[in-house]
């Protein structure tokens, strides 16, 4: 491992975290707000694998948690995808503020 | 810096660039794109980490999965071309700071609470091992899991389904043109006057 602390890595993925967490606040198109989360859920996947390898290395919980996340992720894309779709179909627009019906 | 570390920064660097660009840049296909690029970065990163499988899952479901899935549907509702508005001034402004703040507290807690290294043993990944403990009914066995998320993606799927699927005749009319609503008022009320004469 080269004697890169774990801490470095979590710096990584905090960063990565916060950038998604930018991306979902600033924009307003559901496809980019969709991929901000999915940066948000790669760096928690980071932060997983790491505690696994530093920490806990006669363990494999970690490593289950990601592959659950990664299914989880894809199941959530998918769905976002058929309700962005199915929204398009009937606003013709995928802006978060063209969508207000049920707002309050 | 030995090699490996070298290697590390530069794998982080790319990481975070590209997701920098990812949910800054204003055309959205290019953001998809470095989104993309961000992605194999962190497969790149659990190759880093020797845990091989998680780096093949990675690839697969979100370079191979999600992110077709994503590009395939900005191909369906948005002109690629065209870019989109920038964001209000204040809104940026404040998520910048709310990310800035964010980082810096978490960067102190984990500077201040300092790991202690363990590390003794490398960690055996083999895709063997992590079968048989997946699929095993003992104690520390993740089968229950397993079949929910089965399950999970077995309703997800057909969710999908049934929201993206189009109706033959829609209950909800899509909004008809001022002009043409007025047309057929005035339609109406001549159809009305002819009636009454």
């Amino acid at each position: 491992m080269g004697g890169v602390p774990l801490t470095h890595i979590l710096f990584v993925s905090t960063a990565l975290f916060c950038i998604g967490m930018y991306g979902l606040f600033t924009r307003r198109n559901m496809i980019t707000m969709l991929m901000s989360v999915e940066l948000m859920l790669n760096s928690v996947n980071i932060n997983f694998i790491a505690f696994n390898k530093y920490l806990y290395p006669d363990k494999l919980d970690g490593i289950f948690f990601t592959i659950f996340i990664i299914a989880i992720a894809a199941a959530e894309a998918a769905v976002a995808i058929a309700i962005i779709i199915n929204l398009y179909r009937t606003h013709k627009s995928i802006d978060v503020e063209d969508a207000t019906e049920m707002k309050f | 810096m030995n090699a490996s570390a070298t290697i590390f920064y530069l794998i982080s660097a790319f990481i975070l660039g590209a997701g920098l660009l990812a949910v800054t840049s204003r055309k959205i296909f290019r953001s998809a794109i470095w989104l993309l690029f961000s992605l194999v970065g962190i497969a790149a990163l659990y190759f880093w980490m020797q845990v091989e499988f998680i780096a093949a899952v990675q690839i697969v479901v979100y370079v191979g999965g999600i992110v077709v899935l994503i590009i395939f549907s900005i191909f369906l509702t948005q002109q690629s071309g065209k870019e989109m508005p920038k964001p209000i001034f204040k809104r940026s402004i404040f998520s910048i700071l709310a990310a800035v703040f964010g980082l810096a507290f978490i960067y102190c807690l984990i500077d201040r609470y300092g790991f202690s290294k363990i590390e003794t043993h490398p960690l055996n990944v083999s895709v063997a091992e992590i079968g048989t403990q997946m699929l095993s009914t003992t104690e520390h066995g993740y089968i229950l899991p397993f079949e929910v998320v089965s399950m999970l993606l077995l309703a997800a799927m057909i969710g999908c389904i049934v929201i993206a699927m189009k109706e033959k005749n829609p209950i909800i009319e899509p909004p008809k043109p001022k002009e043409a609503k007025l047309m057929i008022h005035s339609d109406f009320q001549t159809t009305e006057n002819q009636n009454n004469e």
